[in-house]
């Protein structure tokens, strides 16, 4: 390296470490909701986790061909310049969060973002996303979509009352099992256990076939989320108990000890469930490739497995025989009547909420172009190709009509449903669950990993006043 | 690099630091107190900025409960030591600094150091095609990035269809979930172990050929020449390349690309631990304490070696001039 090359590296590096100074500064930007209204040309960015040819390609190439295009066109019918850019991200969910929450700490990323429903509460407490009236002002309650997503819906995008942007679907958990291997097993086609038991028989039987992985009950940390929401939660809504009620998180007592018991009996000495899958970094992937190739008999996924995973046009494990091999039940309660509020059958919901950035340059464009994404012809456009269950009900019911599994999820599985507490302990509260799972799968007593977890939970969610023994 | 072309830097001649100059405050380059503090200016202003206030943050995050989201990242509290006293006393801390020894015990100090040397020394008046080939080799290995090399071993390590298991006739054997620090370990030695193997390559040239012919002629062993005739040429070299190393590794995060730490934190050495706690459970404040202590044992580390360093120092070594 020359001498000169060197000192102009240095002066840029000198430059950088000014604008990094005076960045640190950090006046506040403004809040003014009308600020950048009626500009003659704004640039806008969309983000979130799909990314054309990987994750959710789908949702990708719906804003980059629908959304965008249409949105820019409509502006331009106004004399108005759009630019929209797509940032596409193809990671972990938890990789996501971390990214999107240093960008808005540091106030900048993309202006129009989508966030886990359970991440609001924690985003909106860091000051990181702030209620629409706020960013937008008038408008935003104004909007006449409200009117067409149910109040349980919009809870997903509320905190504390206020609500922070838009959730453009929802979603909830159900059994899926392969119908070719129940036949060979001599299961029914129709299969619905009632009690957690049914569940037990009918993996016994699958167990008799060769190289078949009975059931797969997400577990362990390396699934994270996925081990919470798709297999613990349920379950604990099966035992009768919520994870956080009244104020108090559910610590160990016999709810949680039931459901790792559970976890005990699949992962234990029968061999019911396969414990290394478990373990594996890429293990849930695994899991799906293992379900699509028939090498998995049940497995408890939410209605996004159905629809992105085992897709036999668009998945990422595709099973082209889906429609007829795959078969969907409810999940039971413990026993009939003892699930949560009495329920027989339970199920936990969640899903994405779309949010702005209270940063935006332009707030009164952003809301619109969010809107826009969450309007009637925009969302049939996002669900042509896949039905969702959409957060609009005008729109499901045009697109529900033609989907048996849909129609199933809406009306069975809906009404019967939990949501997750979204406060800002609770991914460790989560992490605790999924070690506690861990420790059942690798051999220690439901008993014992409980205990564990009652330790763990008073320690992160501040001491043992915050946690019921139930 | 390009090699230096601006004719002052060829004109300029070599200079040895003289310690006197030092000692006696001379001004040795001629450029007046003024001129020399706006020549450093750049440079010092470059190190406050990216490395000393950084670490002094640090200092005070590791003293809050600041975390990623939640109120406590819009208004964090003074916590005090809390965050040691919770570190220190955490089962997990002590399996990951347990597992970090192994990491840098294993890989660093025994594995890429006896196997850099052995190649050096096997290749050491070898030339030609096999030695190039030996050394392109392991250099792949060290320059490869990382993520294409996990992407490899994984395929080569999994549990189906994996390249090792075919090999080996062992279908359905799980090594990463079965032995991962083992895995993790080996993979650091296969890939690290380059930088030992260059470093003692130069460092053998320094052994006068003569002393070898004489160790041979009077019928010593290979580790009676190893211990009497090489080592003491090259104790510098071995330091100098077993600071560095146990550092990088120590510090090192590729195996989180492998494992991600897991199964159930089994190889979760420290850099992922300070990941997991730090972005994954969002605890900043926490993590930072951790940032903290692994310094201090960074520290430790280069103090040890650096005190061995010097009072073992054999008169004209260069040792550290590969540093």
């Amino acid at each position: 390296m020359d001498f000169s090359r060197r000192r102009i590296g240095a002066a840029a590096a000198l430059a950088m470490a000014g604008a990094l100074l005076a960045g640190c500064g950090g006046g506040g930007s403004s809040t003014d909701p009308d600020r950048g209204k009626g500009a003659k040309s704004f640039s806008l960015t969309i983000t979130r986790n799909a990314i054309e040819g990987g994750k959710n390609t789908e949702e990708a190439e719906w804003i980059t061909t629908k959304v965008i295009p249409a949105f820019v066109a409509a502006q331009k019918a106004e004399g108005v310049t759009a630019k929209v850019t797509f940032r596409g991200q193809g990671v972990d969910d938890e990789a996501y969060k971390t990214k999107l929450a240093l960008d808005l700490k540091s106030r900048s990323g993309a202006d129009i973002m989508d966030v886990d429903g359970i991440w609001v509460g924690e985003f909106a407490q860091a000051g990181y996303i702030k209620p629409l009236t706020d960013v937008v002002g008038a408008p935003a309650d104004a909007w006449d979509g409200w009117t067409k997503i149910p109040g349980s819906v919009q809870k997903l995008a509320t905190f504390e009352g206020k609500r922070y942007g838009v959730p453009p679907a929802t979603d909830g958990r159900v059994l899926f099992f392969n119908k070719k291997l129940f036949a060979r097993a001599g299961l029914p086609a129709d299969w619905q256990p009632k009690t957690w038991p049914d569940i037990i028989a009918a993996a016994r039987a699958l167990k008799k076939l060769p190289g078949v992985t009975p059931v797969q009950l997400n577990a362990g940390t390396a699934m994270g989320e996925a081990t919470t929401m798709q297999g613990f939660l349920p379950l604990l809504a099966g035992a009768g108990a919520e994870i956080y009620a009244d104020g108090k998180w559910t610590g160990g007592g016999p709810a949680v000890q039931q459901v790792l018991g559970l976890y005990a009996q699949i992962y234990g000495g029968e061999g019911l469930g396969d414990p290394k899958l478990q373990q594996e970094a890429k293990g849930r992937d695994k899991s799906f490739e293992e379900f699509a190739a028939g090498k998995i008999g049940i497995l408890a996924e939410g209605d996004y497995f159905w629809r992105d995973v085992i897709n036999p046009r668009t998945g990422v494990a595709k099973m082209p025989s889906r429609d007829r091999d795959v078969g969907y039940a409810l999940i039971p309660a413990a026993a009939p009547g003892r699930g949560v509020r009495g329920q027989d059958f339970v199920s936990m919901s969640g899903g994405s909420v779309t949010v702005l950035n209270p940063n935006t340059k332009y707030p009164q464009q952003a809301f619109e172009l969010l809107a826009f994404m969450n309007s009637p012809e925009m969302v049939k456009a996002r669900t042509a190709g896949t039905p969702e269950l959409t957060s609009r009900t005008d729109v499901n019911k045009e697109i529900l009509a033609g989907d048996p599994f849909l129609t199933f999820v809406s009306e069975k599985v809906l009404p019967v449903t939990s949501y997750r507490p979204g406060l800002a302990v609770y991914p460790q509260v989560s992490t605790a669950l999924q070690e506690a799972t861990a420790a059942v799968v690798s051999g220690k007593s439901p008993r014992q990993a409980a205990a564990e977890y009652t330790k763990k939970l008073e320690g992160a969610v501040g001491g043992a006043a915050n946690v019921t023994p139930r | 690099m390009a090699p230096p072309t601006s004719p002052r830097a060829e004109a300029a001649p070599p200079r040895a630091a003289s310690p006197r100059a030092a000692s006696f405050g001379e001004d040795a380059a001629g450029l007046g107190r003024a001129r020399a503090a706006a020549f450093t200016a750049p440079a010092l202003i470059l190190v406050a900025v990216f490395l000393v206030f950084p670490a002094l943050w640090t200092l005070y995050l590791g003293t809050t409960d600041y975390r990623l989201t939640g109120i406590a990242a819009s208004d964090p509290r003074f916590v005090g030591a809390d965050n040691y006293r919770d570190v220190l006393g955490d089962g997990e801390f002590h399996r990951s600094l347990w597992l970090t020894l192994q990491f840098v015990v294993g890989s660093a100090v025994v594995g890429q150091t006896l196997l850099g040397f052995a190649i050096a020394w096997v290749m050491r008046d070898r030339s030609g095609p096999v030695r190039r080939l030996v050394e392109g080799l392991v250099l792949l290995a060290w320059i490869l990035p990382s993520s294409v090399i996990a992407f490899l071993w994984i395929a080569l390590l999994d549990r189906d269809g994996g390249t090792l298991n075919a090999l080996l006739g062992t279908p359905g054997t799980a090594w990463l979930l079965d032995h991962p620090m083992a895995c993790v370990v080996v993979f650091n030695v296969w890939r690290g172990t380059a930088f030992s193997m260059m470093l003692y390559g130069a460092a053998l040239g320094n052994v006068p050929p003569s002393h070898l012919e004489t160790a041979r002629l009077a019928g010593a062993s290979t580790w009676q020449t190893l211990r009497d005739a090489v080592l003491p040429r090259i104790r510098g070299h071995v330091l100098t390349s077993l600071l560095l190393v146990s550092l990088w590794t120590f510090n090192d995060f590729t195996p989180f690309l492998i494992t991600a730490g897991g199964p159930d934190g089994r190889s979760e050495i420290m850099s992922v631990y300070v990941y997991r706690t730090a972005l994954g459970d969002g605890r900043l404040g926490f993590g930072a304490a951790i940032s903290l202590l692994m310094i201090l044992i960074n520290l430790v580390i280069a103090l040890v070696y650096l005190r061995v360093l010097r009072s073992r120092r054999a008169p004209g070594n260069a040792g550290e001039a590969a540093a």
